[in-house]
């Protein structure tokens, strides 16, 4: 199963100067990591989530939005002592290595990093996704020796459906049960901002509520330039006026006594989880939404023909399914088991 | 069979009562005939065939996906159906999905062998949604989580005000899919259909719960009194186009108690207990559940749990309504319709004389009999209502400590038992939602744990780790010493030594107890933190 490679000559092989530690994926004549688990010296940043920007690295490499949540959610002190942006497809060199960012379509600010030590070129996608996001630029593919994939979904079950169906599904459930208040649980980085889009788009122009836990962030995106409309924080105080509206929440909200205390919650969950009916169930909801901010199994297979990398690295996720699918298409797999990644956001 | 998939799914994930009723009003009243008239037939479950096994679909699975992540997909799915219905591979047509008439019409005409090439089709041609609700179709494991009754109360709402739901339950026998006349009684376009002859349902008259606080108010002079037998309430149906025997929750038992139907000559609806009564002596109600659920019976069953019906009451004296009449007349008409029929395996439940309630209360503790749960009290004047009406008909069981809840999810046991589901958590009805009151792992017998287990497994609506939910439609009655306040469970309440005292297959799990009948039972004396 092992496949044709192409070797510039004296191309030394990326598993070479890509290396795994316990701290993550250490790029050695660079001298830094790609989304450290822990904090260390020099760490490049694919993307806010809080499993791949963890606090009180020395100096950070990162978009600018990405600094800037990063800024919002941990405060100015824990986000890089020195922090340095990068525009897209800008190249810099860090140590020995040339290193730069191309979109990766997973939430605003999200980069895939790319990185090229003697003639060798390796892509770490961090958490990516192909399907248009109005509140980000979409997932450009980088032609690689290797490429470092997320595999959150990756198991062929996991096929998301066009977003904006299942925004038609949630409307058209608020419809139904214009008495009731739909209540969405969804993570407060991405999922949040990118349903507000979703729904604007559906022509939804009335004031869309958040729990307190959202809005930080909502504010964040409108600074770096994202329209999200009215917006409203929701307080259970104001139950009647809830009525009819839609509301989101962090997914811990949504179970417990805060949603319970407004009119007869309609409990919705935008997740590519809710996919799976047992899974779906599981959190008592009762509408779920597959919207997801993570390539399903066709995108990840598209993804791996788009980069015509000869080898794939995955970080976290189902590798295994994924694996054996790259095999079947000729391409080498490893499983790097990196522990730590996909406990934020799905 | 968008909408339809669409509906299946989401009654799946609603819990409100009130909200699946919107929604199958919804549905009624937005799909086209014939295909609303299918789902209909689907969601009060009339509409049990199973074209094909479920080795079909592990066959389709094989021919059109890689063995590898069939079986890791299928690992972490836990559901053949939903397995194969998910990882179905994209294929480019152009072709609409299939309607839902449309599929059941081909299913019950087309040949066997070619069914793979048929249904590859229709998945073909659906998405995920639509595909799992084809692939359950198909192998006869729909389960909707509706009861057919609620599928009626939406039908009726759709009326604005015009049909109540009992008046579909007396014509629903007399139909069948695709309910064509139905709908369009129900759209005002066309009138009642006429049942005529057909041996059609009557919605039952049931009692409340004798209460403490109802003594007061009853004069016993205006009271008549009867035993409450430990059987299931049964009506006997029989006009010149059949007999039927049905359950209380409107289901066909026909089949399951040929004798009945064989001993019923004349036309009559009557309301009664059918028992197991050997030599004139009731049995206890374990020996009928040896009868209940079987879609045929052998000869041997028959003689050695030999059925009779004791009868309650007349609804219908050949095609004369006498629902109307007060009690008492309705009990001459039943007195002199028995006299003349004489038929085999029927008798009359007495009627008990007494001067006070109080002598009453002295009968009702001193029946020890198993087969006797305590009495039953009567208006005289009372019309026969369907449904609960208020100040009419009381039971007055001889232990009050017991409630009818819905068995919500299921747990293996420990020791011997750890291959069988007997771990159970049962529920109460508040505001049209189960809450769990409690949990009981003991007072079956080995065949009722059999049954519960079998019963769990191929109903079982999700998993958690070693828990299954299951589907909400199976009563157990709970036998319990107390019941007190605790702010530790959910519900409010907590049970003291529940076990299960019988499974009511007879009972439908709307008519499970609500939760504040159980609140009127906590000893206020004895408040737990
Ligand atoms: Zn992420
Ligand atoms: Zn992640």
């Amino acid at each position: 199963m092992a496949a044709e490679k192409v070797h510039i000559e004296n191309m030394p092989h990326p598993e070479t100067w890509l290396k795994v530690t316990p701290s993550g994926l250490f790029c050695e004549p660079g001298g830094f990591y790609v989304d450290p688990l822990r904090a260390v010296e020099r760490a490049v940043v694919t993307h806010a989530h809080s499993d791949h920007a963890r606090p009180g690295h020395q100096a950070v490499l990162a978009t600018r939005e990405t600094l800037a949540i990063m800024r919002t959610r941990m405060g100015e002190d824990q986000a890089g002592l020195s922090q340095q942006a990068l525009a897209w497809g800008e190249r810099v060199r860090v140590g020995e290595v040339d290193v730069w960012l191309e979109p990766a379509g997973h939430v605003l600010g999200s980069a895939q990093v790319a990185m090229e030590w003697q003639g060798s070129r390796a892509v770490v996608s961090g958490d990516y996704k192909r399907v248009p996001d109005p509140t980000t630029p979409g997932f450009v593919p980088i032609p690689c020796d290797v490429f470092v994939t997320e595999a959150t979904f990756a198991l062929p079950v996991f096929r998301h459906p066009k977003p904006e169906a299942e925004i038609a599904r949630l409307l058209d459930s608020v419809d139904l049960f214009p008495e009731r208040t739909h209540v969405v649980g969804c993570y407060s980085l991405g999922k949040c901002q990118r349903l507000v889009a979703l729904l604007r788009a559906a022509g939804w122009d009335r004031p869309i509520y958040l729990h307190g836990a959202h809005v930080a962030i909502c504010d964040t995106y409108a600074m770096l330039g994202v329209q999200l409309g009215d917006l409203r924080p929701a307080t259970v105080a104001q139950k009647d006026a809830l009525v009819g509206a839609i509301v989101l929440a962090p997914p811990s909200a949504i179970a417990d006594r805060w949603a319970r205390r407004l009119a007869e919650p309609v409990v919705c969950a935008a997740s590519g989880w809710m996919r799976v009916r047992q899974r779906a169930k599981q959190g008592g909801v009762e509408l779920p939404l597959v919207i997801s901010d993570h390539a399903d199994w066709d995108e990840l297979l598209q993804t791996l023909e788009d980069v015509g990398a000869p080898e794939v690295w995955v970080t976290h996720g189902r590798e295994e399914a994924l694996i054996h699918a790259a095999g079947l298409r000729g391409i080498r797999g490893r499983a790097l088991r990196l522990v730590g990644y996909g406990e934020e956001e799905a | 069979m968008i909408a339809f998939a669409n509906l299946l799914e989401r009654l799946v994930f609603t819990p409100g009562r009130n909200a699946k009723i919107a929604l199958l009003r919804r549905y009624f009243a937005t799909q086209p005939d014939p295909d609303r008239g299918i789902g209909l037939a689907a969601v009060t479950g009339e509409l049990s065939f199973a074209a094909a096994k479920a080795g079909l679909i592990r066959d389709l699975a094989a021919a059109h996906t890689d063995p590898e992540l069939f079986a890791l997909s299928y690992d972490y799915v836990g559901d053949l159906a939903e397995t194969v219905a998910l990882m179905w591979p994209a294929a480019n047509v152009n072709a609409p999905p299939p309607r839902l008439f449309e599929v059941v019409s081909t299913l019950t005409t087309a040949p066997k062998a070619d069914l793979p090439r048929i249904v590859a089709a229709w998945l073909d041609a659906s998405d995920a949604s639509v595909r799992l609700a084809l692939l359950k179709l198909i192998t006869g494991g729909l389960r909707v989580g509706v009861s057919a009754r609620l599928a009626k109360v939406a039908l009726a709402e759709m009326s604005d005000g015009r049909v109540q739901p009992d008046d579909v339950e007396e014509v629903w026998h007399g139909l069948a899919p695709p309910y064509a006349e139905l709908f369009a009684w129900i759209e005002g376009r066309a009138d009642k259909p006429d049942p005529a002859e057909a041996p059609v349902f009557r919605p039952p008259m049931l009692a409340h719960p004798l209460e403490p606080g109802d003594f007061a108010s009853l004069d016993p002079t205006a009271l008549r009194a009867e035993w409450k037998w430990d059987g299931i309430r049964v009506q006997l149906v029989a006009t010149n186009a059949g007999v039927r025997l049905y359950s209380r929750g409107a289901e066909d038992i026909s089949a399951g108690f040929p004798e009945i139907v064989d001993a019923m000559h004349a036309r009559a609806v009557l309301d009664g207990e059918l028992l197991v009564i050997r030599d004139g002596i009731v049995a206890p109600f374990s020996e009928l559940q040896q009868r209940l659920n079987r879609k045929t019976v052998t000869p041997k069953m028959m003689r050695d749990y030999p059925v009779a019906v004791r009868l309650y009451d007349i609804l219908f004296d050949g095609t004369e309504d006498l629902r109307a009449l007060p009690f008492d007349a309705r009990r001459a008409r039943l007195e002199a319709w028995y006299a003349k029929n004489r038929p085999p395996r029927m008798d009359l439940s007495e009627l008990i004389p007494f001067a006070s309630l109080e002598y009453l209360a002295i009968l009702r503790d001193g029946a020890r009999a198993a087969s006797i749960e305590g009495l039953m009290l009567k208006r005289g004047d009372s019309p026969y209502v369907p449904g609960r009406p208020r100040g009419q008909w009381w039971k007055w069981k001889r232990d009050p400590l017991t409630i009818d809840a819905v068995l919500m999810y299921a747990q293996r046991g420990h020791g011997k038992r750890s291959s069988f589901y007997s771990d159970y958590t049962f529920g109460l009805w508040r505001e049209g939602e189960l809450v769990p009151v409690g949990k009981a792992y003991f007072g079956f017998t080995d065949e009722e744990l059999l049954f519960l287990d079998k019963w769990i497994r191929n109903h079982t609506t999700a998993r958690f780790g070693p828990v299954r939910e299951v589907e909400k439609a199976m009563v157990l009655e709970v036998a319990f010493d107390a019941a007190q306040l605790s702010s530790r469970h959910k519900s409010g309440v907590a049970l003291r030594f529940p076990r299960i005292a019988r499974i009511r297959t007879d009972k439908p799990a709307a008519d499970a107890d609500r939760l504040e009948v159980l609140m009127r039972l906590v000893e206020t004396a004895a408040v737990q933190a």
